[in-house]
């Protein structure tokens, strides 16, 4: 046979060569949806910067632990427990920074190493936690399903006996910039961030880019990857213009220059900008996506979640391997725990109640298939996206609480069907 | 000279029942040697302990004369024993590349997984095994039976193995393809490999390999060279479980 190139590449019309996952094209266009019939709903006051910074922050702790459901249940586990964990180590943490630390070991109210002892410790706890339970169900083999029930129940009430039920607060200072509108980085900074993201993105793509023309491999016509770098750099600029807008009210303004023994110039206006959640948030899905597409701890969760005998087979511990992904959720929800508690500025009994069926939720709705071995990171953190706008979108117009829990139910089930449907016309499993 | 690689002795029991009983098989360099058997005669039970997959109860295993230690599926790959199996142990939802190299991942200087350059070896070994393969960025479960296959016989081919052992290799390919791991058998032969080869198919046994070795309840009941041995012997020796001078 002779040589010719293969002509699969040549007959391709613009939008194919983009080359662009039409799953998150599909959930792109839902939210928007989404978004637009809120917003006409309620006269435009859903889409607002005041709206949108509230969304962004109410929806980091889900999202946050989502990211980690995206591995448990690749790896075809589930995990029960993360809204009780989140309690345990919600509590552990406001103990610690309230009580243990300045009582226990004479730290004092205030000292400047007391919120970072306290989170290392909260993350250690979540950690270990997270870890027990993989153990259980890969080292003792007890279906992931009844370990964190059980944990469920176990947890929660961890918390409750830490606290004996109290709320516990105010928490430290600086833990509670972790919460949203407590610290955000106002509106140089956000800027600052936002070019630097731009600059980051659009070096990923050159880069690789180049890699794959070093080894000879077909690429997107350029025009093609200068459209994707466009519309990157246009979607984080304009994120953090919409943050930006959302100003500090002047009466809160007015009170933080009192507070510093000053006067307030006239016409004085300062934005909120970006929040350090939404940042640690943005940091969690770097890391979470690059730990699923390169290295080799993720390429051994998605095997195993392919086809645990061949993982087993090809020499990867899948003990083990349930053991770390366990361990990761615990870390994600000791992180969404200081996220929460720092929103709050306390910590209350209830917390993280039912935040297992959301970041559950968040995950299959952003298309993480619960027979496993397929899920994407920025799928579990828009699909949280989606039940948030839909739930405050819905508290905004104002529907009953019933009515509400029963269109997030009927849409979660819709989400799967969909994509069920969808696989099945793309010749997915 | 010692074989290439020597079972001696085989044992192993699950629950009660001794699925493998004290079973000596051994392979040459360039040699093929077939495991012909019932299913549940213990062929593929004997060859997974080879293959790391199980421990046995007792007996031992030398690699070019040297006692191997063979307790999990790592070990195996260090002493270069490559297994093919029946299920094809590919995960499906990943893509060729990073099948081939699941558990060998090649990483580039941070630590991260290198998947331009792991496709780019899959592209050349596939070039060589199976040149009509292009479908590289799909998932292995977009893949044909006889594509499945030459990736997992590539992943046994690429990392240099000294010791193959296909488990049912042709069972779910069409002729074309069953040809196709044929003459690749014939190829890897004349490399200098030994080669375990399970299969149900007597003919195509007696076509591919040197000697075969029958099986039954766990026991082995005789190796014999091919030529010595007709079609009819060893099916009575795997229906009877009795040599063929010794038949009545």
């Amino acid at each position: 046979m002779t040589d010719v190139p293969a002509p699969q590449n040549t007959k391709r019309t613009g939008f194919q060569a983009l080359e662009v996952d039409t799953r998150l094209l599909g959930m792109i266009g839902a939210f928007l949806v989404i978004c637009i019939c809120f917003n006409v709903l309620t006269d435009g006051r859903f889409l607002t910067p005041r709206n949108i910074f509230n969304l962004t922050i109410q929806t980091v702790s889900v999202a946050i632990m989502a990211t980690g459901m995206v591995f448990v249940i690749v790896t075809r586990h589930i995990d029960l427990a993360v809204g009780a964990l989140l309690a345990t180590c919600s509590a552990f943490m406001a103990m610690l920074q309230t009580r243990y630390l300045p009582d226990l070991f004479g730290l004092g109210l205030g000292h400047p190493l007391t919120p970072w002892i306290t989170i290392i410790a909260g993350l250690a706890v979540g950690t270990l936690i997270g870890a027990f339970q993989g153990w259980l169900v890969g080292y003792l083999a007890i279906p992931a399903f009844i370990v964190t029930l059980g944990g469920l129940l176990v947890w929660r009430n961890v918390a409750w006996y830490q606290t004996s039920g109290q709320t516990i607060g105010p928490l430290d200072t600086t833990f509670m910039k972790f919460g949203g509108i407590n610290g955000t980085l106002g509106e140089t900074w956000s800027w600052i961030f936002g070019v630097l993201a731009v600059i980051w993105a659009l070096y990923a793509l050159w880069s690789a880019r180049r890699a794959k023309l070093a080894h000879g491999f077909p690429v997107k016509p350029a025009w093609a990857e200068t459209t994707i770098g466009g519309i990157i750099a246009v979607g984080i600029l304009g994120f953090i213009a919409i943050l930006n807008a959302y100003e500090i009210p002047s009466r809160r303004l007015e009170r933080m220059f009192e507070a510093r023994g000053e006067v307030m110039p006239e016409g004085f206006t300062a934005s909120y900008g970006l929040p350090i959640s939404v940042l640690l948030l943005i940091a969690v899905a770097v890391v979470m996506t690059l730990i699923a597409q390169r290295t080799r701890l993720g390429r051994y969760i998605f095997a195993t979640g392919g086809n645990p005998d061949a993982a087993e087979l090809s020499g990867i511990n899948t003990r083990m391997l349930t053991v770390k992904v366990f361990a990761l959720m615990g870390a994600l929800c000791a992180i969404s725990a200081v996220v929460a508690s720092a929103r709050l500025t306390n910590h209350s009994n209830d917390i993280g109640t039912l935040d297992e069926l959301r970041v559950i939720a968040a995950a299959v709705i952003g298309g993480t298939a619960l027979a496993g071995g397929i899920g994407t990171i920025y799928g579990a953190i828009l699909g949280a996206l989606i039940m948030q706008s839909l739930q405050s979108g819905m508290a905004m117009v104002g529907v009953d609480a019933p009515l509400q829990n029963i269109v997030v139910g009927t849409v979660l089930v819709a989400a799967v069907l969909i994509d069920t449907i969808y696989r099945k016309k793309t010749g997915g499993r | 000279m010692a074989p290439l690689c020597e079972m001696r002795d085989i044992s192993i029991s699950f629950g009660g029942v001794r699925a493998v009983d004290g079973v000596s098989i051994h392979v040459n360099p360039g040699e093929v040697v077939g495991l012909l058997g019932h299913n549940g005669a213990g062929k593929s039970t004997l060859i997974k302990i080879l293959s790391g997959a199980y421990k046995a109860d007792g007996g031992e295993i030398y690699v070019e004369g040297q006692k191997a230690n063979i307790t999990s599926p790592r070990d195996a790959r260090r002493y270069n024993i490559e297994t093919i199996y029946q299920t094809l142990a590919l995960a499906d939802n990943l893509d060729a590349a990073s099948n081939l190299f699941l558990g060998r991942e090649l990483t580039n200087w941070m630590g991260f997984v290198d998947d331009d350059r792991m496709e780019a070896e899959t592209r050349k070994i596939m070039a060589r095994l199976n040149p009509n393969f292009k479908k590289l960025k799909e998932p292995v479960s977009a893949l044909s039976g006889g594509q499945r296959q030459s990736v997992a016989i590539a992943r046994a081919v690429y990392f240099n193995a000294k010791i193959l052992i296909m488990d049912e290799p042709t069972a779910a390919l069409g002729v074309h393809e069953t040809q196709m791991v044929a003459e690749l058998i014939q190829e890897l032969k004349k490399q200098g490999l030994g080669i375990f080869l399970i299969s149900h198919d007597t003919r195509e046994m007696l076509e591919l390999c040197d000697r075969v070795s029958v099986m039954k309840n766990g026991q082995l009941i005789g190796t014999e060279r091919v030529e010595d041995v007709t079609e009819d012997d060893i099916l009575s020796m795997i229906i009877m479980g009795k040599k063929p001078d010794q038949a009545a």
